[in-house]
C-alpha cells in the first residue's frame, strides 16, 4: 500500500501539515517496501485549482490511501473517483513517523 | 493563533475603521492584515513603517518572440480574451489582457510563443505600535486577486506565528478576494449597514461565510441613520440563528479620527464606547 | 452617451449617483441605467418592479466523450487552472477554476473534448417607465467569471439615449470592463482620508484608459479642502458636492431615491447629466 501524508518539511521526521492541497511536501510511505519517498507539491504554489492538482498528483504517483486532517470540496471529488481512501488524523504537533504509525495502528476513521 | 475577519458584503459600511479600532484596544500579541487589495486603506489609521517591499506574480503572462513570429495569425484567432493584437508585421501580446491560458503557445506553429513571470502586485511588510501589518496593492484591472490575498496571509502567519490574534481587514463584496480572505480563519465579523441593500448584502456575506464553515458574528454601524432598518437587521440576525454583538452609534468623531491617522479608539467618545463593549464579548468568547 | 459611475472605494454612493442620474434624466430623455455591480447588483431595490424579463449568460466549458477519451491525460497537463483531473477511469471537470480558454479541447489528441454552454449568471431587464430602462447583470454565486456576465449586460442595454453603467467598487478587471468604451466617467468619493485615498486610485485607471472623468463628492462634513485640491492638480472638474444629511440616508437606506422625493434634486441631477455632456462635447 502507497501511503501519502502531507507534510511541513521533506522528512519523516517533520511535521504533518494539515491542509492537503497547500502542504509544500507530500510524503509517500509504501507498506510492501518500507520506504518513504518524498516529493515537494507542485499545487502548493499554484495559483488556483490547487485541490484538482494536488489529487492529480496523487494519482500520478499510484497513491492508494491519504492520511490528513481534512480534505475539501474539489480535492475530495477527484480522490473519491480516483479510488483513493482518505482516512482522518489530526493530532497537533505530531510527525509524519507519527501518522504512518497512527495508520499502521488501524482504527483511523474514513472521510 | 485566533484568526478574524472583518467584512462586510456591501462597501463602504465601516469595516476599516472597525478593524483600526481593535487593533488599537486588543491587548493581546496581534498582526493585522488588509486583504481589501484593490484600496487598502488600514495603514492610513495605524502609521506604519514599511520594512520591506515584494513584487507580487500573478498568472504568468504570454510573450511572442518577433524573430520567430510568422505573422500567421493563428494565435489572435485562438486566443478568448483579445489579448493578441497586430503590431507592425508581427503579432504582440496585450499583458493586461492576458489571461494565462497558453492557447496560444499551443496552437503556434513556429514555436514563437513563451510564458514569462509578470508582476502585477507589490507586497509591504510594516510595523505599526499595535503589531506588524501586512498590506498589499493590486495593479488596476489585474486579475488574481484571490491568490494576493493568500499570499498575505501566508506571511503574515509566517513571520508572527506567536500572535494571538491576526486581525484581518476584509474586502467588499463575495467574490475571489472575499473567499480568500475567509477561508482559513475562526470568526468573521459582519459590520452591517442599516439600510436595504447593507441586509440585501449581508445576507450573500453570511451565505458565503457558513458555507465556509466559520463562526459568523455581526454588528450594525451606524445604526440611527435608519432605526427601522436597525430594526429589521436585528430581526434578520434572530431569524437566521446569527450571533448579535451590538451596535455602534454614527458618530462624527469617527470621521475627525480617520482625519487625524488615528484609531477612533484613541478617543473617548460614544463609538469608542460601543466598539470596545463589542470587542470585550468577542474575546471573552474566542479567548 | 456612456456615462460610467464608479469608485475607488466602496459604499462613497456609486448607486445613489447612478439611479438618481438615471432617474432625473428619463423625465426628459431615453435612459438605460445598468447594473454592473454583478456580484452584489443593488439598483433594482431602488425600483421595485415585477415582470423583468431574464436571460442567462453561459460560458463555454470542456464536455468529455467518455467513449472516445483515452485518459492519456494531456487536458489536465495543459490546462493552466487546474480544471481538468484525469482520474484511472474517467476525467473529473471543475467548472469553478474554468476559464474558458478553449484549450483542452485543441489539447486533447483524441478529439474527445467539444464545448458546451454552462449558466453562469443573468441578465435581467424591467421597464421602470417608458423612459428608463433597467438592466441588470447578475454573476451566480460561486462564479468567477463577472467579466462574462457584464459584458452580456452592456450589451443587451444597446447605445441609444442615455446609457449610465454602476460599476463596482475598486479597480479590478470587472470595473476596467465596465468602463471600456465609456464617453464619461464619474468618480464618486467620500472627504475622508479614505475616500481621497481611493479617488487617487480610481483616477489613475481613468487616465490610463483615456477617459474624461468628474468627480462628485458625497458625504461631504464641509471639510472637502483635500478632495479640492487633488482634483484642482489633476484638472479634473468637480460636478457636484453633495451634504451628509441624515435626511438623505434615511431616504436612500430605504430604498427611495432624493430626486424622486425632491424636485431640487431631481433638477441638479440633471444639470449634472447636462455638465457630462458638455465636458465630452466641448473636449
Amino acid at each position: 500500500m502507497r501511503i501519502c501524508i502531507p507534510a511541513k518539511g521533506p522528512d519523516a521526521g517533520d511535521f504533518v501539515d494539515e491542509r492537503f492541497g497547500r502542504a509544500p511536501y507530500y510524503l509517500i510511505h509504501d507498506t510492501d517496501t518500507g520506504k518513504t519517498e518524498s516529493y515537494k507539491n507542485p499545487a502548493a504554489e499554484a495559483m488556483g485549482g490547487v485541490g484538482p492538482r494536488a489529487a492529480q498528483f496523487l494519482l500520478d504517483h499510484t497513491v492508494n490511501v491519504l492520511v490528513t486532517a481534512r480534505v475539501g470540496g474539489n480535492a475530495l471529488g477527484a480522490l473519491k473517483a480516483g479510488g483513493i481512501i482518505i482516512l482522518l488524523y489530526d493530532e497537533a504537533g505530531s510527525t509524519v513517523r507519527d501518522a504512518i504509525a497512527a495508520y499502521s495502528r488501524g482504527g483511523l476513521r474514513e472521510q | 493563533m485566533i484568526r478574524l475577519a472583518v467584512v462586510s458584503g456591501k462597501g463602504g459600511t465601516g469595516k476599516t475603521v472597525v478593524t483600526g479600532a481593535i487593533a488599537r484596544i486588543c491587548t493581546r500579541p496581534r498582526v493585522m492584515v488588509d486583504c481589501d487589495v484593490d484600496a487598502a486603506n488600514l495603514e492610513l489609521l495605524l502609521k506604519p513603517r514599511i520594512l520591506e517591499r515584494k513584487d507580487f506574480y500573478g498568472m504568468e503572462a504570454a510573450c511572442i518572440d518577433p524573430a520567430r513570429c510568422t505573422a500567421c495569425g493563428i494565435c489572435g484567432d485562438a486566443c478568448r480574451f483579445d489579448a493578441i493584437r497586430m503590431n507592425g508585421g508581427t503579432y504582440t501580446v496585450e499583458t493586461g489582457r492576458c489571461e494565462g491560458c497558453r492557447v496560444c503557445r499551443l496552437v503556434c506553429p513556429a514555436e514563437a510563443v513563451s510564458m514569462q513571470p509578470r508582476v502585477c502586485g507589490e507586497i509591504f511588510y510594516s510595523e505599526t505600535p499595535y503589531g506588524n501589518l501586512v498590506h498589499a496593492r493590486l495593479a488596476p484591472g489585474a486579475a488574481n486577486s484571490g491568490l494576493l490575498v493568500m499570499e498575505i496571509k501566508k506571511l503574515a502567519l509566517s513571520r508572527n506565528g506567536d500572535c494571538d490574534l491576526m486581525l484581518i481587514d476584509g474586502p467588499p463584496g463575495i467574490g475571489c478576494p472575499l473567499i480568500s480572505t475567509i477561508t482559513g480563519t475562526d470568526h468573521v465579523l459582519v459590520v452591517a449597514e442599516p439600510s436595504v441593500s447593507g441586509l440585501h448584502d449581508l445576507g450573500r456575506v453570511v451565505q458565503v461565510s457558513r458555507s465556509l464553515r466559520t463562526q459568523v458574528s455581526v454588528v450594525i454601524n451606524k445604526y440611527d441613520l435608519n432605526l427601522r432598518m436597525s430594526g429589521v437587521i436585528r430581526e434578520y440576525c434572530r431569524e437566521q440563528d446569527l450571533v448579535y454583538r451590538g451596535e455602534i452609534p454614527y458618530d462624527e468623531a469617527v470621521m475627525e479620527a480617520v482625519r487625524m491617522a488615528r484609531p477612533v479608539t484613541d478617543y473617548d467618545v460614544p463609538a469608542s464606547e460601543a466598539i470596545t463593549t463589542i470587542w470585550d464579548d468577542i474575546s471573552h468568547e474566542l479567548w | 452617451m456612456k456615462i460610467s459611475v464608479a469608485s475607488g472605494k466602496g459604499g462613497t454612493g456609486k448607486s445613489l449617483v447612478a439611479a438618481n442620474l438615471a432617474w432625473s434624466l428619463s423625465g426628459s430623455e431615453q435612459v438605460t441605467l445598468v447594473d454592473c455591480d454583478v456580484e452584489e447588483p443593488n439598483l433594482h431595490l431602488f425600483f421595485p418592479e415585477d415582470q423583468p424579463s431574464v436571460s442567462t449568460v453561459t460560458m463555454q466549458v470542456p464536455g468529455v466523450d467518455q467513449d472516445r477519451c483515452t485518459l492519456c491525460g494531456e487536458c489536465a497537463g495543459f490546462c493552466a487552472f487546474g480544471a481538468l483531473v484525469v482520474a484511472k477511469d474517467q476525467v473529473l471537470f471543475f467548472p469553478e477554476h474554468c476559464h474558458s480558454c478553449g484549450g483542452c479541447a485543441i489539447a486533447c489528441p483524441a478529439g474527445a473534448i467539444t464545448e458546451l454552454p454552462r449558466p453562469i449568471g443573468t441578465i435581467t431587464g424591467r421597464m421602470i417607465s417608458p423612459s428608463l430602462h433597467l438592466v441588470t447583470g447578475t454573476l451566480n454565486e460561486g462564479e468567477v467569471l463577472a467579466v462574462k456576465v457584464i459584458r452580456a449586460a452592456k450589451e443587451t442595454a444597446g447605445t441609444g439615449g442615455w446609457v449610465i453603467f454602476d460599476a463596482s467598487p475598486g479597480t479590478s478587471c470587472p470595473v476596467v470592463e465596465t468602463l471600456q468604451g465609456s464617453d464619461f466617467c464619474i468618480l464618486v468619493t467620500e472627504s475622508t482620508p479614505f475616500g481621497l485615498h481611493d479617488l487617487a486610485l480610481a483616477y489613475d485607471v481613468t487616465s490610463q484608459m483615456g477617459i474624461p472623468s468628474g468627480v462628485i463628492i458625497n458625504r461631504s462634513d464641509g471639510k472637502d479642502e483635500a478632495a479640492h485640491r487633488f482634483c484642482d492638480e489633476k484638472g479634473i472638474p468637480v460636478l457636484a458636492v453633495i451634504p451628509f444629511d441624515r435626511k438623505i440616508a434615511e431616504i436612500q437606506g430605504s430604498g427611495d431615491l432624493i430626486s424622486r422625493r425632491d424636485p431640487s434634486w431631481k433638477e441638479r441631477f440633471c444639470a449634472i447629466g447636462r455638465a457630462c455632456r458638455s465636458l465630452v462635447e466641448g473636449a
